[in-house]
């Protein structure tokens, strides 16, 4: 449906897309992921057509978006990261004007809005004006925008950011159905939305793609290790000579601790193995009382991190020129850690 | 197109813009007209018309300091662009909504030399050609604002910058008629707007080279024929510049002569402008 051959695009000196190729088949959930600044939405308004590459060619659906941009147009429902939404009209005019702008026929141009009105919920608001409208229901008036004119492909630019946890779900859910019909591609730095949606994911970090794979050959990445959580009520030695005795930890790694009296670790264990019945006889022995024992079953989160801190290296000897990209990405991992909290880790 | 022109004359009736638009070029129609022809009981419509000329300078930058401006700053610009339309279609929807909320009003100006007609002899032709000569001067000044609107994402200064470069039009006859008329000073002047037509040059490719030989292509044939044909210099800045002018050009429109030459150097300022704002959306997408 898409195919993506060697694009590279550069902002002066800076290398926003190093590069790339991929290819999109039709009738899948796909997942663009990447920390902020990764490269996501200039990749998907070249997709578009918004943007021009400085080199590599981008085909949809057979049509150079380049060359022949209008039928290539055609089969692309776009949403950009900020809803491009005129706030002086109602949901109603707005599709009625975008349909009109697809070149839906005449006659077809009140049925298709119905129809995505019908889909996104929308009725009930249709005639408030933008303006008016909260961030859900602008974010829905959005994504049935795209929808109009039949595209085959709908590409949604981080649909669910800034929207309330309840909205969050619904727009997911809205995304799901969409899954059903068409071919969605979706970007987002959060991960829990991505495992939540998508059945394949593109990773991209720096202008380049990282991973192509679907989701469960990439949870199978992950390896072999989950991660444990402990904090127990004892010296750092007295814990761990009572560890050593505890077969599948691999490794362990001690944590500064909250606590006054409390030695805390993070360990890494076997998944195959669970030693949290052993450890807790282990303490229960030497009477240490463990305060907190967690086990954080890896997933694509390991996967993600592991991927975006190799290419780290990579470019950990390159010039001056990436630095600015060193800034962003620091800035960057607060938010993600927070995101990675909520959604993603299933604590046990 | 038809989708974006629709759109367009929506927002302009639904916000205030289009409406104080019309009443405002309405009402000063209104009192010039009534000064004029009723107190002072003149038969042309030329005072009237040149003097609501003046008033584009402040209505003009309102109407179009959004156009698209407000586009770039909500970012819908990116949509647009992202739908199967052409630049060009979405640059022409644009300015053709914009043409019709000019031409609401002056098609009610169309009616004046009808009633006028009722208290003494209205010579037509002169009245409607002095009224065609207000709307083409609002097209160019429109496309001009237009423009100006696509360099910036601010309303705020595409509108301070359009009402800077409109009240420059409206006094370039002043000024041109300051300029000496003998060759040296003419010559000075052609080199200077070279170079400004370069640096236009140099800023719209983003190419210092293409500005530089677009200096060259102008200063060097210059240099020759004032080295070689220097009387022909006498007064020519002061020609061309008259010739440029639009204010210039719809003065003499509306005298009561039908210069068809005015005409179309109006319609063409106006597509050149156009063009030029298709090509700055372009740029934008490739830069």
């Amino acid at each position: 449906m898409i195919e993506v051959r060697n694009l590279t695009k550069r902002y002066g000196d800076n290398l926003a897309l190093d590069n790339i190729s991929f290819s999109i088949s039709s009738g899948k959930v796909y997942g663009l992921l990447g920390p902020n600044g990764a490269g996501k939405t200039t990749t998907m308004n070249i997709i578009t057509g918004c943007l021009a590459a400085t080199t590599g060619s981008v085909t949809v659906g057979g049509h150079d978006i380049f060359e022949e941009p209008l039928p290539a147009k055609r089969h692309i429902g776009y949403l950009p990261e900020v809803p491009p939404l005129y706030t002086d009209m109602t949901p109603f005019e707005y599709l009625g004007f975008v349909a009109m702008a697809k070149r839906v026929e005449y006659e077809a141009v009140l049925r298709q809005v119905r129809e995505v009105m019908e889909v996104t919920q929308l009725e009930e608001v249709r005639d408030r004006l933008i303006r008016n409208l909260s961030k859900g229901y602008r974010q829905r008036v959005g994504i049935a925008q795209t929808m109009l004119g039949n595209p085959d492909v709908i590409i949604l630019d981080e649909p669910t950011v800034g929207l309330d946890p309840k909205q969050i779900i619904e727009i997911r859910d809205l995304i799901r159905r969409l899954g059903e019909m068409k071919t969605v591609i979706l970007s987002s730095h959060i991960l829990a939305e991505v495992t939540e949606v998508c059945e394949r994911v593109l990773i991209i970090h720096r202008g380049k793609i990282v991973a192509d794979d679907s989701l469960e050959n990439l949870n199978c990445l992950a390896g072999g290790a989950n991660r444990l959580h402990i904090a127990v009520k004892a010296g750092e030695s007295v814990v761990l000579s009572a560890l050593e005795g505890v077969p599948g930890i691999l490794e362990y790694e001690v944590l500064k601790s909250g606590e006054a009296g409390a030695c805390e670790l993070m360990l890494s264990v076997d998944k195959s193995a669970d030693p949290r019945e052993a450890i807790f006889f282990a303490m229960a022995d030497r009477r240490c009382p463990i305060i907190t024992m967690e086990l954080k079953k890896s997933t694509l989160e390991s996967v993600f991190l592991s991927l975006t801190a190799d290419a780290a290296d990579e470019y950990a000897g390159a010039d001056s020129e990436d630095e600015d990209y060193d800034d962003d990405d620091d800035d960057n991992v607060d938010d993600d850690d927070d995101e990675f909290d909520m959604g993603e880790e299933e604590d046990e | 197109m038809i989708a974006v022109f629709t759109r367009e004359l929506k927002s302009y009736m639904n916000n205030m813009t289009g409406h104080v638009f019309i009443a405002f070029l309405l009402l000063f129609f209104g009192v010039c007209v009534t000064v004029y022809n009723l107190f002072l009981g003149m038969a042309s419509f030329r005072f009237a018309v040149e003097i609501t000329g003046i008033a584009f300078l402040v209505i003009v930058p309102i109407i179009t300091m959004r156009s698209l401006a407000k586009d770039r700053a909500n970012l819908t610009d990116n949509h647009l662009f992202s739908l199967p339309l052409k630049v060009s279609e979405i640059i022409i929807g644009k300015f053709l909504a914009t043409a019709l909320v000019l031409l609401i009003p002056t098609g009610v100006m169309m009616l004046y030399p009808l009633i006028l007609s009722a208290y003494g002899t209205m010579h037509y032709a002169s009245s409607y050609s002095a009224i065609l000569s207000l709307f083409l001067l609002g097209l160019a000044l429109i496309s001009i604002g237009m423009f100006i609107s696509s360099l910036t994402e601010s309303q705020v200064i595409a509108a301070v910058i359009s009402f800077g470069t409109l009240l420059f039009l409206l006094i370039l006859p002043l000024l041109i008629a300051l300029v000496p008329k003998d060759a040296l000073v003419s010559f000075l002047c052609l080199v200077a707007l070279s170079f400004i037509l370069a640096a236009i040059v140099w800023k719209l490719t983003q190419s210092i080279n293409a500005g530089m030989i677009a200096a060259v292509l102008q200063v060097v044939p210059l240099c020759a024929l004032y080295y070689f044909k220097k009387p022909m210099f006498e007064g020519l800045f002061h020609k061309i510049m008259t010739g440029l002018s639009l204010y210039d050009r719809f003065y003499a429109l509306n005298s009561g002569v039908f210069d068809i030459g005015s005409v179309v150097y109006l319609l063409s300022v106006t597509v050149f402008f156009l063009f030029i704002s298709v090509q700055s959306l372009e740029t934008r997408r490739w830069s």
